[in-house]
């Protein structure tokens, strides 16, 4: 028994890591042929990044991509494709910055209220995808990514001078209030600059995710669905209930994604706020096998190219270098799981045949043993 | 149960050491060092960076300028789209750090990333186009696009034969309704019966108005259509469609924006139908900056690029304004001594 596990997981790692190494190999040969030697590119990039100030960047930057691709993941487990995370967090960013700037409670109360309003316009704008898949049939795939342009266009109406948002003084910049600085979140004293402290939310919602998922009677319901839906079904599981949950838990997640940026770094929502995230979170889930220590691993990595790219074209290459890695590495993860999938399979087949064989001739063993 | 609270622990020590490992170690920016002597100007671009036919390569202008005038080192660096505050402020970082001076920041998404790194690095001159930092060591350039917009409404007015014009905002960011709000006016103190369509292409965080000249010509079509013949066009990239459509319809002008639109190549074909471009003289800033400092005298506080200070003008490529160029410098005079004063916001 313990050995299979040994073997199992050697193969859960086997498919990572072979990703990484051809992608590395891949823009190798696309620095070469570009024009430029690929391994001193790869020795700034590694020499920067573990410098100690990196180190703190790729950290803060892993903290949102974690969320992003945790909030994915919950998708992923059901079946379900939540495109949409990208829209949920930053309708849920804004809603928790317009509350953060127009309030001047005592930090204690007033950051959890942030980041509850985030967690449940989070989760009620993934909702709406969920409650049109189990009533109208609508894929989640198609409704979450259009939800995507109506949080655009909410965000872009309400952001305005007199409604949410208000200009700066020179008249160009417009954003919400900004929110206090007791309501600030408490950082890590570290050197040269801190690390955020959402990093310990961050944790704790991996932690719950894994528990969530492995340990709890939800957990296995969840897995069911995500497996086989009329298996679940006949099993006595409500799959439209499981479909409703699990689309208000992945939006409740992607509404935690703009939290480290707006508690942390910017304080305030305005027309610059990241977007994309939700996207990127879909790679670092694939990358992480919906793994809640996969998607860590998946995150440190997205934060150290992106720490590496800005290092790159200080150094004179080509900035876009790093995109090119990233989009590599995500099409050799997706190659590499299946090959290594198909391995495992046909490993497990020949053992079991083997076993099966072996069976099969002891017995014929004793039936000779009984016959002579 | 084992395995999985093994793996936990292992991955929770792991977090604690890097955690801990975070607080120890070379920081990037020790080992760098900085050499005295050459002047070195650092330049942070907004996303489309060089190369985008609008403020960033007019503010590239400014830079090549000044390199081959004063002999400097440069180095340019591109914001990417999807950016948090942080990576701006380590992109200025790094350049003010690597020993550049001045340091210029191109862009009002610059701003609190401006502030933050001026200062931490008291010594170093910073330049922020389009917004006004409050950090002592930073030279705030910003224009008043609206004098400019308000002379192309005037020109507008005079030139339309129905007194129907048409305004294209790339994106409702406040800075392009500086654009909308003075171009309004200088169509309506000319002529105010004249009527003023005024469509943005996308709104908020989705930037995609810049750079959809598709989105471009069907706005203006749809102006056209409605009678308009003359378009004003601020919408960055998106205006080449703009600009392609009112060529298609007899007798229509469009007017340009940032650079002299008249003198892109990629134009050519239209050049006849761009009445004028309203341009903004990003490069000027850009250069007055970098002089001050090779100067021994820092610029800092704000300059603003008025009208009266051509920090903001219209072009004359084709000549297609000369006949109202009187009309046009009277309207310019008003505004420089006050008597009109231009509105930021529709």
């Amino acid at each position: 028994m313990k050995k299979i596990d040994k073997e199992r997981l050697l193969l859960g790692i086997a498919a990572p890591v072979l990703a990484i190494v051809v992608a590395f190999l891949v823009t190798a040969l696309v620095l070469a042929a570009t024009g430029k030697e690929p391994f001193s590119a790869f020795g700034i990039m590694f020499d920067y990044g573990m410098k100690s100030d990196s180190q703190v960047y790729i950290l803060n930057k892993a903290t949102t991509y974690y969320l992003a691709g945790l909030a994915v993941a919950v998708g992923f487990r059901m079946n379900l494709f939540n495109i949409g995370v990208d829209g949920q967090y930053r309708l849920a960013a804004f809603f928790a910055a317009a509350v953060g700037g127009a309030l001047t409670l005592p930090g204690a109360l007033q950051i959890p209220l942030i980041i509850l309003t985030a967690v449940i316009v989070g989760a009620m704008w993934a909702g709406i995808a969920g409650v049109l898949k189990v009533t109208r049939g609508v894929s989640e795939v198609v409704s979450t990514i259009m939800l995507n342009a109506i949080a655009t266009a909410i965000i872009g109406y309400l952001l305005q001078q007199g409604r949410l948002g208000h200009l700066d003084e020179a008249g160009t910049k417009i954003s919400t209030n900004p929110i206090p600085e007791s309501s600030h979140f408490f950082e890590f004293p570290t050197t040269p600059s801190p690390v955020w402290g959402f990093i310990v939310i961050a944790v704790v919602a991996g932690v719950a995710y894994w528990f969530t998922l492995s340990r709890t009677r939800f957990g296995f319901d969840l897995r069911t669905v995500g497996q086989s839906g009329s298996a679940a079904e006949a099993s006595g599981v409500d799959v439209k209930k499981m479909v409703v949950t699990s689309m208000l838990i992945s939006g409740a997640v992607a509404g935690l994604v703009g939290m480290p940026t707006l508690l942390n770094d910017s304080y305030e929502y305005s027309g610059d706020f990241p977007v994309g995230i939700g996207f990127t979170g879909i790679a670092i889930a694939l990358l992480g096998r919906n793994h809640p220590v996969g998607i860590a691993l998946g995150a440190l990595l997205w934060g150290f190219l992106e720490r590496g790219t800005g290092k790159l074209e200080f150094e004179g290459y080509d900035k876009e270098i790093v995109g090119v890695i990233q989009g590599v590495i995500v099409l050799c993860v997706v190659i590499a799981y299946e090959v290594v999938r198909r391995y495992g399979l046909k490993r497990q087949q020949s053992k079991v045949g083997a076993e099966l064989a072996a069976q099969a001739a002891a017995r014929n063993n004793d039936q000779q043993e009984v016959s002579a | 149960m084992r395995r999985v609270s093994k793996i936990t622990a292992a991955c929770a020590v792991t977090a604690t050491l890097a955690l801990t490992a975070s607080a120890c170690g070379e920081s990037s920016t020790e080992s760098s060092g900085s050499d005295k002597g050459k002047m070195k100007i650092g330049m942070a671009y907004d996303v489309g960076g060089r190369g985008d036919n609008s403020f960033n390569d007019s503010a590239a202008r400014g830079l090549d300028k000044a390199k081959s005038e004063f002999g400097a080192e440069t180095k340019e660096l591109t914001a990417k789209t999807g950016e948090t505050p942080a990576d701006r402020e380590q992109r200025l970082e790094s350049l003010a750090e690597g020993g550049y001076n001045p340091v210029v920041a191109v862009g009002f998404a610059y701003k609190d990333a401006v502030d933050k790194v001026a200062a931490k690095y008291p010594k170093v001159n910073f330049g922020l186009v389009d917004s006004v930092a409050t950090a002592k060591n930073v030279d705030s350039i910003v224009f008043t696009e609206e004098q400019g917009s308000y002379l192309a409404g005037v020109a507008a007015a005079l030139k339309s034969k129905d007194g129907q014009v048409g305004f294209i905002g790339g994106v409702d960011l406040p800075l392009i309704k500086k654009f909308a709000a003075g171009f309004q006016q200088g169509v309506l103190d000319t002529n105010p019966k004249a009527k003023v369509q005024i469509q943005y292409l996308s709104t908020g965080s989705d930037l995609s108005g810049f750079g959809s000249p598709d989105k471009g010509s069907a706005a203006a079509k749809g102006m056209l259509d409605k009678g308009a013949d003359v378009i004003f066009a601020a919408a960055g990239g998106s205006g080449a469609g703009s600009i392609e459509a009112v060529a298609g319809k007899k007798g229509a002008w469009s007017i340009g924006v940032d650079s002299d639109q008249a003198l892109d190549p990629s134009l050519a074909k239209y050049k006849d139908t761009i009445m004028t471009s309203v341009v903004k003289n990003v490069d000027g800033g850009v250069y007055d900056l970098v002089k001050s400092v090779k100067d021994g005298k820092p610029l800092t506080g704000t300059q603003t690029y008025t009208l009266a200070k051509d920090g903001v003008s219209l072009t004359t490529t084709g000549d297609h304004i000369k006949d109202i160029q009187t009309k046009l410098d009277e309207a310019k005079k008003k505004i420089a001594d006050g008597t009109i004063k231009v509105k930021t916001t529709t």
